[in-house]
């Protein structure tokens, strides 16, 4: 049957529920166009041996081509549009660097895609809550305390904070930080928030 | 649980499909028993038990529901379509009977979503399937709603077995909610990695050790 490949790219998706970016399937996205390309091709003769013969017989096997057609551009604007989704959310998780590893598995136009939301982000960020801007994606859960007592979980290296003071972040040391300065280490899964 | 930032485009409402919606694309993958009214020639080869070149009328062939649904035309007789099992008569009593007993996994795991769209064909029994649906729902509906608000802290697994899609969004809805108010209860400002990042790290460390 036609369109099983096309679903094959949504079913990837879908067995990632909790919104991991799996790699660009780039192979299977060229399949389905290849489909595509054929069932248009077949249509277009079809379509013109039934208009110069009057070959009304020919139409239900038109339309089911088209059917087809059809379902391989929903699936494959569903794939892209989904992907969209979990890179926009990478933004909000990750910060606006990366792990190289999950910029793998991105191509060259989803990451063109994510600089320029990133950028209009930032421009939003800036022109709001007056001076130096309002960085939304802090403070996701309410602060309890400005400073909180972290312990790091793997090397990270120099860490500079606001009064200009460096802090090397080793493996297992413990340091009393600025909430603000690592809620996305934390995220990031660098830090650890120790409770006492 | 978590605040989540990514959120997948939810599936349609009733007999709406959501063009978007992963899980519709997946529903709408379903294949029903149709019957065919016309000739479809140059198809032959999508038929594998015969060699001919066209699919002749009258041809029973397995069609999933999208190109039913593309197909289907009520004033001109293209093809049937034919109620899947669980929604004929005999699975319908048992449904009357006790629908907490079924398992909607197995037999779905699209059950609601299949039927609704199974109303889109001109059918005598529409109205019985429908109300089918209705009263499945309505009669586990409850018990999906206890489960969800009281297991706190641990293995929901078995509970969620059973379920359909849809029950299964409910379900996790009712668990996020009850782990907030837990959260909130309890004064909880702590910090967390992210569960995006933490099953990243997860599936790292299993590459690694293979």
């Amino acid at each position: 049957m036609f369109c099983e490949k096309a679903v094959e790219l949504i079913r990837e998706l879908h067995r990632m529920g909790d919104g991991q970016l799996p790699a660009f399937n780039e192979d299977g996205i060229r399949q389905v166009l290849e489909e595509m390309k054929a069932l248009y091709e077949q249509n277009q003769s079809d379509v013109n041996e039934a208009k110069a013969e009057g070959k009304s017989e020919l139409i239900p096997t038109i339309k089911f081509r088209h059917n087809c057609l059809l379902r391989n551009q929903r699936c494959i604007a569903a794939y892209l549009y989904d992907r969209l989704l979990r890179i926009r959310a990478l933004r909000w998780e990750y910060g606006s660097v990366l792990p190289t590893n999950i910029r793998f598995h991105m191509c060259a136009e989803e990451l063109e895609w994510f600089n320029q939301y990133k950028k209009s982000l930032a421009t939003y960020m800036k022109s709001i809550g007056g001076e130096g801007g309002l960085d939304i994606t802090q403070d996701m859960k309410p602060p309890k305390s400005l400073y909180i007592e972290v312990r790091c979980l793997k090397d990270h290296g120099e860490f500079e904070i606001e009064d200009g003071t460096v802090i090397l972040l080793k493996k297992n040391s413990q340091h009393f930080l600025p909430r603000w300065k690592c809620e996305q280490l934390i995220r990031q899964g660098v830090l650890e928030h120790v409770i006492s | 649980m978590d605040t989540q930032s990514y959120m997948p485009v939810p599936p349609g409402i009733g007999m709406e499909e959501n063009f978007f919606s992963l899980d519709d694309i997946l529903l709408s993958h379903e294949r029903l028993p149709c019957r065919l009214q016309t000739t479809f020639p140059r198809l032959g080869f999508l038929e594998k038990s015969s060699d001919t070149q066209d699919i002749p009328e009258g041809t029973k062939m397995e069609m999933p529901l999208w190109l039913a649904k593309g197909l289907y035309e009520q004033k001109r007789r293209v093809l049937t379509v034919e109620l899947p099992k669980v929604y004929r008569e005999g699975w319908r009593t048992v449904f009357g009977a006790d629908p907490n007993v079924v398992d909607l996994h197995k037999m779905g795991p699209y059950y609601y979503g299949l039927g609704s769209q199974m109303l889109h064909f001109d059918s005598p029994e529409n109205p019985e399937v429908a109300q089918t649906i209705l009263q499945t729902f309505i009669g586990r509906f409850r018990r999906i709603m206890d489960s969800s608000q009281n297991a706190y802290d641990s293995d929901t697994s078995a509970l969620v077995e059973r379920l359909d899609c849809l029950e299964r969004a409910l379900f996790r809805a009712g668990q996020s909610g009850l782990n907030a108010f837990q959260r909130w209860e309890k004064g909880h400002a702590h910090l967390t990695a992210s569960n995006l990042v933490i099953n990243y790290r997860k599936r790292k460390l299993a590459d690694m050790n293979s």
